[in-house]
């Protein structure tokens, strides 16, 4: 691993809300084109940590941050534009929202509100992003029909092909797979290995058996702590540095 | 004996219990011992009837009133209703002729206060819900806006005597009284406009600034074209209390009499009086004596006709946007 380049380094980066504290204190590096998974129960701040790399954080009421998050080097809260910030980044919740659009207009907004107006270059956008999403053949005939339409797990598709849109470097993904069926799951995991080529993934997840399939590395996350990071050979070993993890990957946790 | 128990249980009319309980002296199955009508059950259902039937009662109470109130307006008002009545002046000391002028100054109060207001309440709604942040500020005004909504016309009368007919040098005129009602409507547009903009969900707002879009991107392409037409049917809503309200325009610019040129809509300047329905109908109901019982009754009409003309529009409106509407 010696040789990655550093795209995201994350330094003693806590957040409260109001009163509760929901990352005390993180630090961990995320290498370019690699996938790192995120695991930890509910209430580990895995939520938290995505919104705080794309400064949505901020339209959360009561949220305090301190810490610093850099993106290449940059902190992303002396960036000039978040808006340019998150362009760079795409972020898929857990639950997919189609905007109440219809599906070109869906997978055009981003590159739309980013300045891009030539019919041609969104028809290719829009056309790539949805095969991306593996959700092409199944729209290609009525892409002008409502993408509130859909049903969930072609949401949670469009959701992705939207996240790819603005063609970010960074893709967050929060427990996508949720809504989605395991068939489909899968060729969307499929996609999410061809993609590392070119962008840097963050996966977090509740199941542990997708950390495994799709990550380089793994970091696990207890209470808003950093329980452990590692490369997935080694948290899934069966001899992580850490006894917790070991039982949580294991299904043994508490 | 298990497929006749299946019937009862499925069967969703109340009125077989008699079936079910011969199933029940048959098998004596405890499933269809459930479903017969147990002494609550019965019990229930009457409370539950009883309650139906005392809110059909309460919703005809509204509308026999409102039935009842037209009829006996049209029959009152059916010797002068013609088109003539809409499209001439009061004649012999309002004893006879029509009610143009006043009609006509109806319009012209109710259109300059809509210009003024809507945009000012839209605009204003739109940064109190999506920009400004929850601090003591927005909180005042938030409180401000309720109030404001529900201090009594006569109130604003008099606020819009001293601040646009004396402090601001309009004197009575038809701007002075477009702006008072203007001031009367605003915030119960705002608070229309900002219920309209609540209702889009917030994962919309989040899945645009998750991609980029800056704040005013997401409104103008997402929040607006869905709330758009619960803010119309608000402003819309304000017509009928703008033309009805009498008290905000009798001190700033509506006047007893004033002869203009007929069917001239452009027969009013600004800064003009002018007459109003609402007001013409308190005169001559209460001021002048022996005018003919099917003038008023007339001057009644038109006013209800204008304000139910205006929320039939609304309704079409609103029932039009909802076809386009998009969750």
């Amino acid at each position: 691993m010696g040789d990655w380049k550093e795209k995201i380094e994350i330094s003693n980066l806590e957040v409260k809300y109001d009163q509760k504290e929901a990352l005390k204190g993180i630090s961990l590096a995320i290498y370019e084109n690699e996938i790192l998974a995120i695991i930890g129960p509910a209430q580990s701040g895995k939520t938290t940590l995505l919104k705080v790399i794309n400064r949505t954080i901020e339209f959360v009421p009561g949220a305090k941050v301190k810490g610093t998050v850099k993106i290449d080097g940059e902190n992303v809260r002396e960036m000039k534009s978040v808006y340019e910030l998150r362009r760079r980044i795409g972020m898929v919740f857990p639950l997919p929202v189609g905007l109440p659009l219809s599906i070109y207009d869906n997978v055009a907004f981003a590159p739309r509100a980013a300045g891009i107006r030539g019919r041609d270059q969104l028809d290719e956008l829009v056309e790539k992003c949805l095969r991306q999403a593996a959700l092409w053949d199944e729209v290609k005939d009525r892409l002008d029909s409502l993408g509130t339409r859909l049903s969930g797990g072609q949401q949670q598709r469009l959701t992705i092909a939207r996240a790819l849109s603005h063609q970010p470097e960074i893709l967050c993904l929060d427990e996508f797979s949720i809504a989605v069926d395991p068939v489909t799951t899968m060729r969307i995991e499929d996609v999410l290995k061809e993609l590392r080529s070119e962008i840097t993934i963050i996966l977090v997840t509740n199941l542990v058996q997708q950390a495994r399939r799709l990550a380089d590395r793994t970091a696990f996350l207890l209470n808003g702590k950093l329980v452990e990071i590692d490369s997935n050979e080694v948290i899934f070993s069966g001899s992580p540095a850490n006894k917790v993890t070991y039982d949580y990957v294991r299904g043994t946790f508490g | 004996m298990t497929g006749q128990q299946d019937t009862t249980i499925i069967n969703p009319n109340p009125d077989s219990s008699g079936k079910e309980s011969t199933s029940s002296e048959k098998g004596a199955s405890r499933s269809a011992i459930l479903f017969t009508d147990t002494p609550l059950v019965r019990r229930k259902r009457l409370a539950e009837n009883m309650a139906k039937g005392l809110f059909f009662l309460m919703t005809l109470l509204i509308v026999i009133p409102l039935i009842l109130i037209v009829c006996y307006l049209f029959y009152k008002a059916f010797p002068v209703l013609s088109i003539d009545f809409l499209f001439t002046n009061p004649a012999r000391g309002m004893r006879a002729g029509g009610i143009w002028a006043a009609l006509l100054g109806t319009i012209y109060l109710v259109v300059i206060s809509l210009l003024v207001s809507a945009p000012i309440g839209v605009l204003a709604a739109v940064y109190l819900n999506e920009y400004a942040g929850d601090n003591w500020l927005t909180r005042i005004i938030n409180l401000a806006v309720v109030n404001l909504a529900g201090v009594p016309s006569i109130v604003h009368a008099l606020f819009g005597v001293g601040a646009f007919v004396l402090f601001a040098r309009m004197g009575r005129s038809i701007l002075a009284a477009s702006l008072t009602l203007a001031i009367m409507t605003l915030p119960v547009i705002i608070a229309a406009t900002k219920e309209a903009l609540g209702a889009v969900p917030m994962a919309f707002r989040e899945a645009c600034w998750n991609v980029g879009a800056t704040r005013w991107q997401t409104i103008r392409r997402i929040v607006l074209p869905n709330s758009i037409s619960g803010i119309l049917t608000g402003i819309i809503l304000q017509v009928s209390r703008a033309a009805g309200e009498t008290a905000p325009i009798m001190f700033t610019g509506a006047v007893f009499y004033k002869a203009i040129s007929e069917g001239d809509i452009f027969a009013y300047g600004l800064f003009d009086q002018c007459m109003a329905l609402s007001m013409h109908l308190f005169t001559i109901s209460t001021q002048v004596p022996n005018v003919p019982d099917a003038i008023p009754y007339g001057t009644a009409v038109v006013l209800l006709g204008t304000v139910l003309l205006v929320n039939l529009l609304s309704i079409a409106l609103r029932v039009y946007l909802r076809l386009r509407k998009k969750w």
